[in-house]
């Protein structure tokens, strides 16, 4: 489903965020992406999203080489993939079902759809109740939950996750990460990047590590 | 077997968001009434802000407009004016004083002539030494070489053919030495009307660019103002046609309302003026009332703010969106 070859990303300033990084992951997979900080883990994810273009190598989602994605066609390709963020990415100013509702609104759904998939979504995270709060009256971990249903309302085969668990105490990063692997179950193709170590490595998936851009074991758990 | 119905469920979800082209036109259509109706919302809960931007583009719209509305009822006076033109007669040299008043009579009597007034050759050399400046020399002529003149006012209802058909026809008289046409005050004020006609539309040139500057200014500020939400918008996946929907209505809506004030103090100034041009008027004896924008020219008016705005909010966006990328 998402395909590595060879891939490295040199920054401007000659610094290598990533080298010769290879590595295939499979649909129905959850991949778990480690490493310190600066290791790369952004960047691969950048990519992905066509945020960056690589410097050298290969990089192909369902079998498509992201190299023949034009400008023009990058929205398109980011409405295929959900991401969640860090730090949310969440309107402010918007309440919980029109932040919910985004990625439906760019696809061009009728109302009735809308409404529907939005309230599966925050069924889904526990937040059905709500779908009228604005986003800064939630705590971190709900908000949290709120771009995870985001991520998951246009129904993505493929979900990705930044440090989702980043500013989370250890129960509500298992909740999340229970989430993730619900989802996974469904058949969507899951990378989430953490270097919650202690977490990750209890939940018996694959573990890609990276250490100054280079590729380390991929561990199958 | 759990995950086998979730996958069935997520393909016919997939299936359902690929609906086709009419699918996807509602969708757009869709976007376009949110759009527009979320932009209405955010100018008008900006109440203040909003207001300044339609006065501001009101008033730079409403002065060339005013202007010309002024322009077109200066035109309209000048073609109802009463005496278009006068004529001249200038008579043979030895047409002597009697004979001169005696056709000044004969003349009086035609339909289309309205008066006539004899101006002697002795006063017209009188009126000449002490308007030229040239009584030595003049004092110094043996004889007057000024001939006797009559100035001829045609009937008023006369249009310039029947007038250059007068003129022909008493250049035939007998001791009549030439016919002068005296339109030249006429050819001045028309002159005039173009040359301010080109001056209102420099200005209107200048201000219409003004307005276009402010809108593009405005919808900057706009977008500056929700940078962060672009940056979110278009990491789940909006283009830039999705981005740029809203920023155009808001400079629509700016346009439209900045239109609509135009229109609104033309029509007051108007107003204003009416009631003493008509006293005016009525002073002259004449039927001349003041012409406004009427409603199609007021519709245009807003149309035109409308425009404008659409135009400002493009090149705003055009110039500021594509530098907000997702970093």
């Amino acid at each position: 489903m998402i395909s590595f070859e060879r891939v490295s990303k040199r920054y401007g300033e000659g610094h290598d965020a990533l080298k010769e990084v290879s590595f295939t992951i499979d649909q129905d997979e959850l991949v778990f992406l480690t490493g310190h900080s600066g290791a790369g883990k952004s960047t691969l994810m950048r990519l992905i999203m066509l945020m960056e273009r690589p410097s050298r190598g290969r990089i192909s989602i369902d079998g498509r080489d992201l190299a023949k994605v034009g400008r023009r066609g990058i929205p398109r390709h980011r409405r295929d993939i959900g991401v969640v963020f860090q730090n949310h990415q969440l309107l402010n100013d918007r309440p919980v079902f029109d932040n919910v509702a985004l990625p439906l609104l760019i696809s061009g759904y009728d109302y009735r759809e809308v409404g529907r998939r939005v309230r599966a979504a925050l069924d889904k995270v526990g937040l059905l109740q709500f779908e009228r709060a604005m986003p800064v009256t939630l705590s971190g971990g709900e908000q949290q939950r709120v771009g995870i249903a985001r991520a998951v309302v246009g129904r993505p085969r493929i979900l990705l996750a930044d440090e989702p668990t980043g500013n989370l105490d250890p129960a509500l990063s298992a909740e999340i990460m229970q989430l993730f692997q619900e989802f996974n179950q469904v058949g969507v193709t899951v990378l989430i990047a953490s270097h919650d170590l202690a977490l990750i490595s209890r939940l018996h998936h694959r573990i890609i590590t990276l250490r100054e851009g280079r590729l380390m074991t991929g561990t199958s758990a | 077997m759990n995950a086998r119905r979730g996958r069935a469920a997520r393909r016919d979800g997939a299936s359902q968001s690929h609906t086709g082209l009419r699918g996807r036109f509602r969708g757009w259509l869709r976007h376009h009434r949110l759009s527009a109706a979320d932009s209405l919302y955010r100018v008008l809960d900006n109440r203040l802000t909003s207001l300044m931007t339609w006065l501001v583009i009101g008033i730079a719209l409403a002065l060339p407009v005013a202007l010309n509305v002024g322009l077109d009822n200066a035109r309209q006076l000048s073609a109802s004016w009463d005496s278009p033109a006068q004529l001249s007669l200038f008579l043979q040299d030895e047409v002597d004083g009697e004979r001169a008043a005696a056709l000044a009579l004969e003349l009086e009597q035609r339909d289309a002539v309205a008066t006539v007034l004899i101006l002697p050759r002795e006063e017209a050399l009188a009126e000449f030494s002490q308007m030229s400046g040239f009584a030595d020399v003049l004092d110094s002529l043996e004889q007057n070489p000024l001939p006797n003149l009559l100035l001829v006012t045609p009937d008023g209802t006369l249009d310039a053919a029947a007038l250059e058909l007068l003129a022909a026809d008493l250049a035939d008289l007998p001791g009549v030495a030439e016919v002068v046409v005296d339109m030249a005050w006429l050819q001045r004020l028309n002159s005039l009307v173009e040359l301010s006609r080109r001056v209102v539309l420099a200005l209107g040139i200048l201000l219409v660019v003004g307005v276009v500057l402010i809108l593009g200014n405005t919808i900057r500020l706009a977008i500056e103002n929700r940078r962060e939400e672009i940056v979110i918008v278009k990491l789940v996946g909006g283009s830039n046609a999705f981005v740029r929907r809203p920023f155009l209505y808001t400079g629509l809506w700016y346009g439209l309302g900045g239109g609509m004030i135009a229109a609104v103090l033309v029509g007051l100034g108007l107003l204003f003026l009416q009631r003493p041009v008509t006293e005016l008027a009525t002073l002259y004896d004449s039927a001349f009332r003041l012409r406004g924008l009427g409603l199609m020219g007021s519709l245009n008016l807003v149309m035109l703010g409308g425009g404008l705005g659409l135009v400002g909010a493009w090149l705003a966006v055009s110039r500021h969106l594509s530098g907000i990328e997702p970093r």
